[in-house]
């Protein structure tokens, strides 16, 4: 049966056709985005074979080149001739494989391309291993010995020895993680906080003798106890410092590594499918649960998204009040004539400013401005180094408040329109004052519409980076915001934010072959973060909109 | 005109059905029907026997520019049911919400004239208009409770005052469902969401809320138009007997039901009140020739 076109188009067929074709094609596009970036960052933390190869170079020399294959490419033999290597008539192209060949203490290069062609005689040794360091990045040769404070320990299995021996070093480091970060940072801290209260009595001229006595008496103490730890940190490095190795590199070069500054070591030729999985769920919790080594190249992320989380959060529990009241008084209270409408449009207006310029009103406003005058008048003793006089948290979360108020402003005033004025009337009709009925009716069915305007705030915030840079994020926080030492939240603190992370990692990073599938990891971190953000919200807009689900009318 | 007064057969059998259904207290029904049946076509209503509760004196209603109500005059007498009859877009709602001044939420609305609410016009500037409402409660044309639980439904109007004792609340809210004779349906779910209940229930619900802040007025504006005849028999029901504690303005479209549950009825027409005076008079005997032509649906 034959169906013309113009009555195939007049059912409206093209039209469920186009508009299935739409979303097909945007589903498509979000799960083929999702999918490189989790393609290209997952595949980093698998233990990846380590090949081992002779190398003929250009002038004929030999030798032997140990490394990862991390990526190959075609290249067209028309390139390689003009860049002066040899290519046999009748090839088109060569494969070209990157390596990564790790030694940077002693080769100098992280990473090398080489003509495929000129690795003959691959193979992959069980023996081989990996080593990775604090400094100097990984580390591939030849286990040659274990020893103990310079002395070779004789033993049967090499390799079993040195994983006791990096686990007890692994152990003392932590110890002594703790020590430095917590106990004698929070002895610092205190110590901080008794002369900034010294500082203040100076400056009111409040500073007696007792009170001297008193704070030198506290100094002391804390003095003491900082004293007695540093007793044990010193016996703690005369421990950590106890072993070393000795390995040999793809040059024949014996490098002496000392425990202390290795953080794992493995040979992913040994490894067995189990064995590889279980230690990429060791790489992949380090990358979650860590802080950043090496120029944030190495190690985990953890105080980025600790710190991305707890901005998005503070800015949500400033940017809702603000924008709930504000579309209150837009929608209920004011008179909806021009300069109501005048308002409307410029709030509209706003969101669609660029995010940088409220970083620059931030930068300008909250801080040299606000934040200089809180300085004056409530942090004098301080001074002359700022408190809140300089980018910090609490000025991101308010530059972000600021940004994603437009948003939750018309959300709200979408959602009080559609409340039913038989609604608002029955309330009225029973007593009520206007007030009342706001509070008491309206706002609570008005909620689901503020979730959905907070909703879209978080999703704009926690992925906004430019205004950050200029107001609170830094490449290394040195302690997290929100942590054991009085007053907990540090307002005033710099932070870490997984989007400058993306950016500083990928294009200030010294290493940039090394950092690419981290940046790779950390975007699909952060999606993941908005997205649990999100669905956390959603989950309390959907309990709130079965509460107050629209009344049939 | 007798097609007005006579119930038709199929409210006949509604209320056959309505009985039947109900046990227990069928003997008690006996409004609703007829005004024959009712027994008191005998009984003479005269308004100048009545106590007044409200008075409306010339007032003129407008909407902007337009004037919607051109010089009313009424008086609606305590403790008996007043409706107000008329054509769709005669003013009879715009009227009842004078009584509690909701037409000031109406922007571009303002009135001319006076409302004397027992003796006192509500129209003055010292009038806490939140206070009126409390005396004057009002019930809608479509059901509205708030999407809080029925406890909480009936309980509103306590808590705006500021009660929030448990013992008066729960004895308020008991009677207050009791008046509006729906206890017995709900309470076992009080703390159910009142959204759940049938719009029949609901209205219900809203003239329990309603009678729970005891006003001494209660306006209703066409309190059954959107509910089924069985839960209409049920509001009315409850008008009559609400009437022994409360004055009652009601506005219908249905005339009949005009004709079951008012003492009194005015027909308005183009925002005029055409005639005003006891239900059995109008309906038997209407003054007026356009009242006549209404009533017997030849216009309108």
């Amino acid at each position: 049966m034959r169906v013309s076109f113009k009555d195939w188009s007049r059912k409206g067929d093209p039209w469920i056709w186009l508009n299935a074709g739409a979303v097909a094609i945007s589903l498509v596009m979000v799960f083929g985005l999702l999918l490189l970036i989790a393609q290209r960052g997952l595949v980093h933390f698998w233990p990846h074979a380590l090949v081992e190869a002779d190398y003929v170079m250009a002038d004929g020399r030999q030798s032997t080149i140990i490394g990862e294959i991390v990526d190959s490419e075609e290249v067209s033999a028309e390139q390689l001739s003009t860049a002066g290597i040899h290519v046999p008539a009748g090839v088109e192209f060569l494969q070209r494989d990157l390596l990564k060949v790790g030694n940077r203490d002693v080769g100098g290069f992280d990473f090398r391309w080489v003509l495929d062609r000129d690795l003959p005689n691959k193979r992959y040794p069980v023996e081989l291993m990996s080593v990775e360091r604090r400094e100097w990045g990984n580390f591939y040769g030849y286990l040659e010995s274990v020893r103990e404070a310079g002395q070779e320990v004789a033993t049967g299995d090499l390799w079993a020895e040195l994983q006791t021996r990096i686990a007890r070093t692994l152990s003392i480091y932590e110890e002594i993680y703790d020590v430095e970060k917590k106990d004698i940072g929070a002895i610092n801290h205190e110590l901080e906080r008794l002369r900034l209260k010294e500082r203040g009595y100076q400056l009111r001229n409040e500073l007696t003798e007792e009170r001297k006595q008193s704070l030198a008496m506290q100094r002391q103490a804390l003095d003491e106890d900082y004293a007695v730890l540093q007793t044990r940190l010193e016996q703690l490095y005369t421990e950590i410092r106890r072993d070393s190795m000795t390995a040999r590199t793809m040059d024949g070069k014996v490098v002496d590594i000392p425990l202390a500054k290795v953080v794992r070591a493995y040979r992913p030729n040994a490894m067995a499918l189990p064995e590889q999985i279980g230690f990429y769920f060791s790489k992949l919790a380090e990358f979650v649960g860590d802080d950043p080594r090496e120029a944030n190249t190495e190690g985990g992320i953890f105080p980025a998204i600790y710190g991305t989380v707890l901005m998005v959060l503070l800015m949500s529990i400033l940017v809702t009040p603000l924008g709930v009241v504000a579309a209150v008084y837009l929608r209920e209270y004011a008179h909806q004539g021009a300069i109501t409408r005048l308002i409307r449009i410029a709030v509209n207006n706003l969101a669609g400013v660029p995010s940088i310029v409220y970083g620059v009103f931030g930068l300008g406003f909250f801080i040299y401005f606000i934040g200089a005058g809180v300085d004056q008048v409530f942090f004098p003793e301080a001074l002359p180094s700022p408190t809140f006089g300089t980018p910090g948290l609490l000025w991101a979360s308010i530059t972000l408040a600021i940004l994603t108020l437009p948003v939750v402003i018309v959300a709200t005033e979408e959602g009080l329109a559609r409340i039913p004025r038989s609604i608002r009337e029955g309330s009225l009709a029973l007593g009520a004052t206007k007030a009342e009925t706001l509070w008491r009716v309206v706002l609570p069915m008005a909620s689901p519409a503020i979730m959905t305007g907070m909703i879209l705030a978080i999703a704009r915030a926690a992925g906004e980076v430019a205004p950050l840079m200029l107001v609170g994020v830094v490449k290394l926080a040195p302690s997290l915001p929100l942590d054991m030492n009085y007053p907990y939240l540090h307002l005033d603190q710099k932070f870490m934010h997984l989007g400058f992370h993306i950016y500083d990692v990928g294009f200030q990073s010294p290493n940039v072959e090394a950092a690419r599938p981290l940046v790779y990891a950390t975007s699909l971190l952060l999606v993941l973060v908005i997205a649990l953000l999100n669905l956390s919200a959603v989950a309390i807009r959907n309990r709130l909109r079965e509460k107050y689900k629209a009344l049939e009318m | 005109m007798a097609q007005a007064l006579s119930p038709t057969t199929h409210e006949e059998a509604t209320m056959s059905k309505e009985q039947a259904t109900s046990t227990g207290q069928g003997s008690a029904r006996t409004h609703g029907i007829d005004i024959s049946s009712l027994d008191r076509s005998s009984e003479v209503m005269r308004l100048e026997d009545e106590t007044l509760s409200l008075e409306v004196k010339n007032l003129k209603l407008y909407y902007g520019e337009k004037e919607a109500l051109h010089g009313i005059n009424m008086q609606i007498p305590q403790k008996r049911v007043t409706a107000f009859i008329g054509p769709s877009g005669c003013g009879k709602s715009t009227l009842l919400r004078c009584f509690n001044r909701m037409n000031d939420l109406v922007d571009g609305c303002r009135i001319d004239g006076q409302i004397l609410l027992d003796g006192n016009d509500i129209y003055q500037r010292n009038v806490e208009v939140a206070e009126l409402r409390r005396r004057v409660g009002m019930v809608f044309q479509k059901p509205n409770p708030f999407p809080k639980s029925i406890y909480e439904n009936v309980a509103y109007g306590l808590r705006i005052q500021g009660i929030n004792k448990k013992r008066i609340l729960d004895e308020t809210v008991e009677w207050s469902l009791r008046s509006a004779a729906l206890w017995d349906e709900v309470k076992d779910r009080l703390n159910d969401s009142a959204l759940g209940l049938s719009g029949g229930q609901q209205q219900r619900l809203v003239i329990a809320r309603t009678v729970a802040v005891r006003p001494e007025v209660l306006l209703l504006d066409e309190p059954a138009s959107a509910l089924d005849p069985l839960s209409t028999l049920k509001i009315e029901e409850l008008i009559h007997e609400l009437k022994d504690d409360y004055t009652i303005v009601i506005v219908t479209h249905n005339m009949q039901q005009a004709a079951r549950v008012s003492d009194y009825t005015a027909f308005m027409y183009m925002g005029d009140l055409v005639e005003f005076g006891s239900t059995n008079e109008l309906f038997t005997n209407p003054a007026k020739k356009q009242t006549e032509d209404y009533i017997t649906g030849r216009y309108g």
